[in-house]
């Protein structure tokens, strides 16, 4: 592994740790008005074992790839 | 038992790159990061999947079952069998048709800890000439009064290229992907993301079936055939936008665009819309995908003569091409816990979805025309997708 490879993630977690501090922030959509948000009809990967075939289709019918796996994390509704 | 799970990841890590292990030691760090966020939902999804377009035939089925162990665990586990039937154009210009099995399973484990998870994954995929091991961390976080998730993820890839004409045959092919993510809450009716990912791959990128096509005005067709030579490196960059917004009827429309691009100079485009309307206890969604996209720079149809370039290609998955997907799924809740006793069952649902596919190649000639050599009409593969499943929430 070279310097480069740490880099790309070392930085994003000392920023992702230093974020983490923020908790004195004021949501400006408070947690009493995620309501909607909260709906089934609104998780962005609600059917986790479909997308993944999906993409697999078409990762193997076309050149790209990636770009739509990162965010494992959920939307804050609860 | 995280303490554990971690070391049994890290065993597998020093197994499959020896030289990693500073990443592992990063990644182990992670664990100790003062944490926080909500599990997923335990819950158990059976789907039967089926492909069947341009003379191939996949289908088989799919298990996911998700379990907590305890507040701040959940463990997922995966079992995925793909059963190919393959005459497509490829096969029946250079090859003779086949049929194979592909069976995949994962582990993985989630740790959660305040407003941090972690998440670990091994994957391990098995066919008759290709083995693939893949593990995967990613840690997210929740920030600014929940509103905004950050997911940051390294993926590590093993696998293993064989012939099943030649026992000898044996190339490695190492991937890595390095993803960063942003779930962005932007208004009481609005969430979207933001994704970054960059995959390097280095070893045997070829398919070892596959051949180019040359101009040979020795043979009887004008053309002759040899095998394709790829590059040993590929790095490639895709950066996604997603938004969801809660319509005033309840319903939902969503819309996606990715950017990718490579240094085999392919650049695509892809476009999504979805309508998401639930009506009693049907949940319907409607798709449309447009994907565009440029040729590697390798790739020709038809070559100029036998080993006329560095690097050459005619696999039509690397050619500029077009496709279009509508889709249309539907998922009935037949179950819910509403004063009725199923025991510790809490809500299933069965879905049933289609997608039809079409691309249309821009530079890829239908050889099964039997046109004269430059009037072989370009290719165009339609193909259904059909899957259904049944979750259960327990």
């Amino acid at each position: 592994m070279n310097l480069g490879c740490v880099g790309r993630i070392v930085l994003p977690l000392l920023l992702l740790t230093g974020l983490s501090g923020c908790s004195n922030f004021e949501p400006w959509v408070k947690p009493y008005e995620r309501a909607r948000l909260a709906d089934p009809i609104m998780a962005l990967d609600s059917d986790a074992i479909s997308t993944s075939y999906i993409q697999h289709v078409y990762e193997a019918r076309e050149g790209a790839r990636g770009g739509e796996g990162a965010v494992g994390g959920g939307c804050g509704c609860n | 038992m995280v303490k554990a799970l971690l070391a049994v990841a890290a065993a597998v890590i020093r197994q499959m790159m020896f030289r990693r292990i500073s990443l592992l030691a990063l990644l182990l760090a992670m664990a100790s990061i003062a944490f926080a966020g909500v599990l997923p939902d335990d819950r158990a999804d059976v789907l039967y999947h089926l492909y069947d377009g341009g003379g191939v035939e996949i289908d088989g089925p799919s298990i996911l079952v998700r379990k907590k162990a305890g507040k701040s665990i959940s463990f997922v586990g995966n079992y995925y069998v793909d059963m190919v039937s393959s005459a497509s154009i490829d096969v029946i210009t250079t090859a003779s048709p086949y049929t194979e099995e592909r069976k995949q399973w994962s582990l993985g484990m989630d740790y959660l800890r305040g407003n941090t998870s972690m998440r670990i994954n091994y994957v391990s995929s098995e066919e008759s000439d290709y083995d693939a091991e893949t593990i995967s961390f990613a840690v997210s976080q929740e920030m600014f009064g929940d509103m905004t998730t950050l997911t940051l993820g390294y993926t590590l890839g093993d696998d293993l290229v064989r012939r099943s004409d030649d026992p000898l045959f044996q190339r490695n092919l190492d991937k890595q992907s390095y993803s960063i993510g942003i779930t962005q809450i932007l208004t009481k009716n609005l969430i979207s993301t933001l994704n970054f990912e960059t995959i390097t791959d280095e070893g045997y990128l070829n398919n070892p079936y596959r051949s180019v096509r040359y101009f040979d005005a020795g043979s009887a067709l004008g053309y002759s055939y040899e095998p394709e030579l790829y590059p040993n490196t590929r790095t490639s960059n895709a950066l996604a936008v997603r938004a969801r917004y809660f319509l005033p009827y309840r319903a939902a429309i969503e819309g996606e665009y990715r950017f990718f691009t490579d240094t085999w100079d392919i650049e695509g485009h892809t476009v999504s819309l979805s309508y998401i309307h639930p009506w009693r206890d049907f949940t319907f969604t409607g798709k449309f995908r447009y994907h565009d996209q440029t040729g590697a720079h390798f790739y020709s149809d038809l070559f100029s003569g036998s080993e006329a370039t560095n690097f050459r290609g005619r696999d039509k998955e690397l050619s500029p091409l077009t496709s279009y997907t509508f889709g249309i799924k539907a998922a009935y809740e037949f179950f819910s816990d509403d004063g009725k006793d199923w025991g510790f069952l809490k809500k299933a649902t069965v879905t049933a979805s289609i997608d039809m596919l079409q691309i249309d190649y821009d530079d890829f000639s239908d050889l099964t025309a039997l046109a004269s050599l430059g009037n072989e009409p370009l290719y165009k593969l339609d193909a259904n997708i059909f899957q259904v499943f049944f979750s259960f929430w327990y």
